[in-house]
């Protein structure tokens, strides 16, 4: 086969797998993750056989890894990173450390000797960086403090790798292997590490920006696009040159261009590589399961995984406690950093090219890690369906429910961005209410910022009693759900029938039924925000701005009237949509009649004098 | 507007009736929480039989005029009230932009704009400073009179006859008393209207067509 079928035949495989398989795990609910793992496991050596050189594959693929350290970088200001010192350097050693002295103990305790169980643990100690912010990203929780605690430990064992990978030739090797390692050349590989990553530090101050600024000047895009892979490629070249991690010496060029002008520009060029060679790279560690290693000796393999995830999961949930950690927040940080991780697949190879352990420990390590990284999305599925949930309910009962009874004249029920809004208007105004809001972390969130917030599900009678709805003027009901909302509103209307109820529409339907239950003051949540778009749409296409304002209060009133017109008819679909369309067409009439009449007046003659306003109106 | 005549105001509104009146009080005061004769007065129409209030302010708080319903509420009155106090010597904003919107072109004055005709219009306003200021000697250098052609002027153009407007002066000064008599003769001349002594001396508005020729160029 000439090399360019087989390139394109490889690029078939690849693409139409990922293009198969990543939407079918999503529409099950599965996430990207697992479809790339499962797609590479398809196609790979142990499935169809399609492709069998995974491990060249995952050479190139583990660039999607750098790249992604890059954009993590470009997202960090020096400030920040410098800011997060404590959980990368505290809390990523002892997640390291910690982890690989238990797993050895364990390891030798069972027998193996002690070279081979610290080769091992230091291998299983890493996470998957890439499942790891990925999931972050996916979840968009990069900035909590669980996504936080990830990345900062992330982050260490990616600075640990480079100590690791020069330790492991200094083991005894089990293996008789001819090992030049001699302090001497330690100490020089130090010495360059430290003077590549300082060359990166001060070139990337000095010459990094010009060379950007100089490149952007020649205004073409393509050439910045290859200008932006081509700074990604040199560092990682210049980092694998003196031994360092590749991940680690791009995330620092990252950092450095974090605060310059060409951040946006950068991450909008290495999205999509970084986003197509991650997935190659999860396909490709799909693929390098080694099923034979697993169906040899499936119970030790099992072993293996269920106990080094074991180890790493108590140690990483004490240290969640430790890190004061948001209860929510800790199932995601223990599962993402409890998985092993591609640093694990460089480890052993080290330890296997040192002797440290042989072949094929070395295979079964590697299975028990791509394996533990194929069950951590399932691991995931499992938190957000069962653990999750439950913790939830258990944080609420840990929380004290509202219990001295108070006499605010007005009771905010529900304290998300809607409810906290109507709230400061009222402080603002010296109106202090009563908060309620039954999302426990929404209290303890609210309650640093010095509100008077207080726990408990307004759909209970007795809590609210104890919030002074008996006594109280207005209650505002700002609860996202729907049907909470509508039970609410029930409950206050039976008891506490002396209540003006002031409610938050989500949609137009629960308009209608807040509108049956006989609310007045209602309002959609995002009417007005759209109008004021429309508003600068209007003026941006040139329409003044106070006739912009006109137009838009008038569509709001229109579009309420036609709203309370088929208020009666909400229940029937098809007249809701026959009167949407009459209302739509009466709208537009109604606008261009008026243009009409403008027209018409503008061009009477006949009538002259009018008073001046009018004049000047038309 | 088409689509508002056929649905009925909320009836929540406490300032909208559904019954016609035969006296309309447009009350226009920008700071009804700061207003003792305004306020008052208001409340004094209470009492009166087949008169409505509409507190424009209230009604209109973003200043979004509903130009058919105000129209349709003056269809069957004989007398509209504006009650506002006077801001630097005219009418309050909001009352302004009623008049702007409401005295439309082919409704209240030019080809077929006869709907307020051989009605009557009655100002009944309440000035800060004293009856004193308002001389040639005092602050404001003109009688409260020469304040008033604008409004009679509106009135004479839109066919309504301008009755003798009731002022009270020194507003902010009137004590609780002063301030609660003049709401009764304000209440008693509504009850008793139109049979008032000086109506009889009043000749009905002598409405003029304006030949086209004084029509102002249009800006092109």
């Amino acid at each position: 086969m000439d090399p360019a079928t087989s390139w394109l035949t490889t690029s078939l495989i690849y693409l139409a797998a990922a293009v198969i398989a990543v939407p079918l795990a999503r529409a099950l609910g599965l996430g990207s993750i697992i479809g790339y793992l499962g797609a590479g496991i398809v196609i790979g050596p142990w499935g169809l056989g399609l492709v069998t050189d995974a491990q060249t594959i995952l050479t190139v693929a583990e660039f999607g890894v750098v790249l992604m350290l890059f954009l993590v970088g470009l997202e960090l200001e020096p400030r920040r990173l410098w800011a997060m010192r404590r959980p990368i350097f505290g809390w990523g050693s002892l997640q390291v450390g910690a982890s690989a002295a238990a797993m050895t103990a364990i390891a030798v305790a069972f027998g193996v000797a002690w070279p081979v169980a610290l080769a091992a643990a230091l291998g299983l100690a890493m996470s998957s960086t890439a499942i790891g912010l990925a999931e972050l990203a996916e979840r968009n929780v990069q900035r909590t403090p669980a996504g936080q605690g990830v990345l900062g430990v992330a982050l260490f064992q990616d600075v640990a790798a480079i100590p690791i990978l020069a330790l492991l030739p200094l083991l005894p090797a089990a293996v008789p292997q001819a090992t030049p390692g001699s302090d001497g050349s330690a100490w020089w590989a130090a010495g360059k590490a430290i003077a590549v990553i300082a060359a990166l530090l001060l070139g990337g101050r000095l010459a990094l920006r010009p060379a950007l600024r100089w490149i952007a000047r020649s205004r073409t895009p393509e050439i910045f696009t290859a200008a932006s892979l081509l700074l990604v490629l040199a560092t990682a070249a210049l980092m694998h040159a003196a031994g360092l991690s590749m991940a680690l010496g791009t995330f620092l060029a990252g950092v450095l261009l974090a605060e310059s002008e060409y951040r946006r520009e950068l991450e909008t060029d290495l999205e999509p590589f970084k986003g197509l060679l991650l997935g190659l790279f999860f396909i490709a560690v799909g693929m390098s399961i080694d099923f034979a290693v697993v169906l040899a000796s499936p119970w030790r393999v099992a072993l293996v995984v269920l106990g080094f995830l074991a180890v790493k999961t108590a140690l990483l949930l004490v240290m969640a406690r430790a890190m004061a950690l948001p209860l929510a927040g800790r199932p995601l940080f223990t599962v993402l950093l409890a998985q092993g991780g591609e640093f694990g697949f460089v480890v052993f190879q080290a330890a296997t090219q040192a002797g440290v352990i042989d072949a094929a420990t070395s295979s079964l390590l590697l299975a028990a890690v791509a394996i533990s990284m194929l069950l951590t999305p399932l691991a995931l599925l499992g938190v957000d369906r069962l653990v999750a949930p439950r913790l939830a309910a258990q944080n609420g009962a840990k929380l004290a429910e509202i219990d001295e009874p108070q006499q605010a004249a007005v009771i905010v029920a529900g304290f998300g961005r809607y409810g906290q809004v109507v709230s400061r208007l009222l402080l603002a105004n010296g109106i202090a209410p009563t908060v309620l809001d039954h999302d426990s972390e929404q209290i303890e969130s609210v309650r640093r910022f010095g509100w008077r917030a207080f726990y408990g599900d307004a759909t209970r009678l007795d809590l609210l009693r104890v919030a002074g709805a008996a006594q109280a003027r207005v209650l505002v009901v700002a609860i996202d759900d729907i049907g909470q909302s509508l039970a609410l509103v029930d409950l206050a209307r039976e008891h506490f029938p002396q209540l003006t109820i002031v409610a938050r529409a989500r949609n137009v339907q629960h308009w209608y039924q807040l509108n049956e239950r006989g609310v007045a003051h209602i309002e959609r949540e995002t009417l007005d925000s759209a109008l004021m778009s429309g508003r600068s749409v209007l003026e941006a296409m040139g329409f003044e701005r106070h006739q912009a304002r006109t137009l838009a209060l008038r569509f709001r009133r229109h579009n309420l009237e036609q709203l309370r017109e088929s208020a009666p008819h909400f229940r029937d679909e098809s007249k809701l949509i026959a009167m949407s369309k009459i209302g739509r067409q009466q709208m537009e009439k109604f606008m261009a009649d008026e243009r009409a009449r403008k027209d018409s007046r503008r061009q009477s003659a006949d009538w002259a004098d009018r008073p001046d306003a009018q004049a000047a109106r038309d | 507007m088409v689509a508002v005549a056929r649905i009925p105001r909320p009836s929540a509104n406490p300032h909208t009736s559904p019954s016609v009146a035969r006296i309309v009080v447009l009350c226009a005061h920008p700071h009804l929480e700061h207003s003792r004769v305004t306020r008052t007065l208001a409340r004094a129409v209470a009492g009166v039989a087949q008169t409505e209030v509409r507190d424009l302010y209230a009604l209109y708080p973003d200043y979004l005029i509903d130009v058919a319903a105000e129209q349709a509420a003056l269809a069957d009155a004989a007398l509209i009230v504006w009650l506002h106090p006077a801001h630097w010597y005219g009418m309050t904003p909001l009352l302004k932009l009623w008049a702007d919107e409401v005295l439309s072109f082919g409704w209240a004055y030019g080809p077929g704009g006869n709907a307020l005709r051989d009605k009557d219009l009655w100002l009944v306003t309440s000035t800060g400073g004293s009856a004193e200021a308002y001389r040639p000697d005092g602050l404001n250098r003109y009688f409260f009179d020469a304040f008033l052609p604008p409004y009679e002027q509106t009135s004479q153009l839109v066919g309504m006859r301008f009755l003798p407007p009731l002022v009270l002066h020194g507003a902010h000064r009137a004590s609780e008393a002063e301030v609660q008599a003049h709401a009764q003769t304000f209440a008693s001349r509504l009850q008793s209207y139109p049979d008032w002594p000086e109506i009889e001396d009043i000749a009905p508005c002598d409405v003029r067509e304006v030949p086209s020729i004084d029509r102002p160029a249009e800006p092109a």
